[in-house]
């Protein structure tokens, strides 16, 4: 669970995960937050692992990644710490993993009552085609950040999830795809934030289109070898 | 080819001192041989072109340049480019690398926290790591 900045919601989600996932660990990854996300996270009964200074989500999950394969665990699911995702979706995904690498759990495809409109959603349309295609299946919402994944998706990502800010979802996908790996999507049901405040300028949402497009275009170009499971680089 | 002396000279000092400012830094490891090729290169073209003048109309007919002076100018802005070009580069490899150790860090911390809770005198090692 990637957390930066997220001291009024963090403490909730870990209950909620512990509640509604009994016998998981909850691993809080806080991303070089200024509050009190570390303690918050600590007192609610999560393990913390707590970077220098901000990375991105991208980093994050990487460390969380790393946790789960140096720890030996066969599952990953990744969950906002902003209390967007409903921790009740999480045996949903896992159950789904059984016969897939990652999983995502998708915000349109029925459950739950998730809009975006204007230029966000075309992007977001075309993304899903784009990526659908590239996974060869039928993939709604490439942007979730809901998710999870088996062993070999985590030996993957521990290596290679995508470092940079925003793109992280889409390329994780790209990279999965490209890696071999089978994904598929579940319905779960959105909520709305419980703190902090959704982004809907519309620069950063330019600025999030046109970061989202390079990762997507460079996913594609990068030498394949990057990708083997198993390689060293 | 006539050159006033004075320019002449001029041109010739300013390479030198471009040499000499690269090699110093080089022989004191301020700076590394592959960062300081593309300064040596230009340093010993601009030396060259100061000496012999003539080199530089020579080169510059047998590319199809007729004014010498762009050729300097070309080549000067070509070599600043790949100077940056290669900061850059350096600037992405450090950066993945002070990535990977803050991953580590975190992992490190959470390891050693673990051990020290397990042990039964957890209280001195969670104080130190109380956040700030």
């Amino acid at each position: 669970m990637p957390a930066f900045n997220e001291e009024g919601s963090v403490a909730e989600v870990v209950r909620e995960v512990n509640l509604r996932v009994p016998g998981a660990t909850c691993l809080v990854v806080d991303d070089g937050s200024t509050d009190s996300t570390y303690a918050r996270a600590l007192d609610a009964g999560a393990l913390v692992a707590r970077l220098p200074y901000n990375l991105g989500v991208g980093g994050a999950m990487r460390v969380g990644f790393r946790y789960a394969l140096e720890n030996g665990f066969d599952a990953v699911v990744q969950i906002d710490s902003d209390g967007q995702h409903d921790p009740a979706g999480v045996p949903a995904l896992l159950a789904v993993l059984d016969d897939a690498d990652l999983v995502l759990g998708a915000r349109f495809a029925g459950e739950g009552e998730y809009h975006v409109r204007g230029p966000r959603r075309w992007a977001m349309s075309v993304l899903a085609v784009v990526l659908s295609r590239t996974s060869r299946s039928r993939l709604t919402d490439t942007t979730s950040g809901f998710r999870a994944s088996g062993p070999r998706a985590i030996a993957v990502f521990a290596k290679h999830y995508p470092a940079e800010y925003l793109g992280d979802t889409i390329e994780a996908l790209v990279i999965a795809s490209r890696a071999g790996l089978v994904i598929r999507q579940v319905p779960v049901s959105m909520r709305v934030r419980s703190a902090g405040k959704p982004s809907h300028n519309p620069f950063k949402s330019a600025a999030y289109l046109a970061r989202a497009g390079m990762a997507l275009g460079f996913a594609f170009v990068r030498p394949s070898s990057t990708y083997r499971i198993g390689s060293t680089q | 080819m006539s050159t006033p002396l004075a320019s002449y000279i001029f041109g010739i000092v300013s390479a030198a001192l471009v040499l000499v400012v690269v090699i110093e830094m080089l022989r004191r490891r301020r700076l590394r041989e592959r960062h300081a090729i593309w300064w040596l290169i230009a340093g010993i073209l601009a030396l060259v072109a100061g000496i012999f003048p003539a080199t530089l109309g020579w080169a510059a007919t047998l590319v199809g340049i007729e004014v010498p002076i762009n050729l300097v100018f070309f080549v000067g802005i070509a070599i600043l480019f790949l100077v940056c070009l290669q900061n850059a580069s350096e600037l992405t490899i450090l950066e993945t690398k002070t990535r990977v150790l803050a991953e580590r860090v975190a992992l490190l911390d959470l390891e050693l926290r673990g051990m020290s809770t397990d042990d039964d005198n957890s209280a001195r090692a969670a104080d130190q790591n109380e956040p700030s």
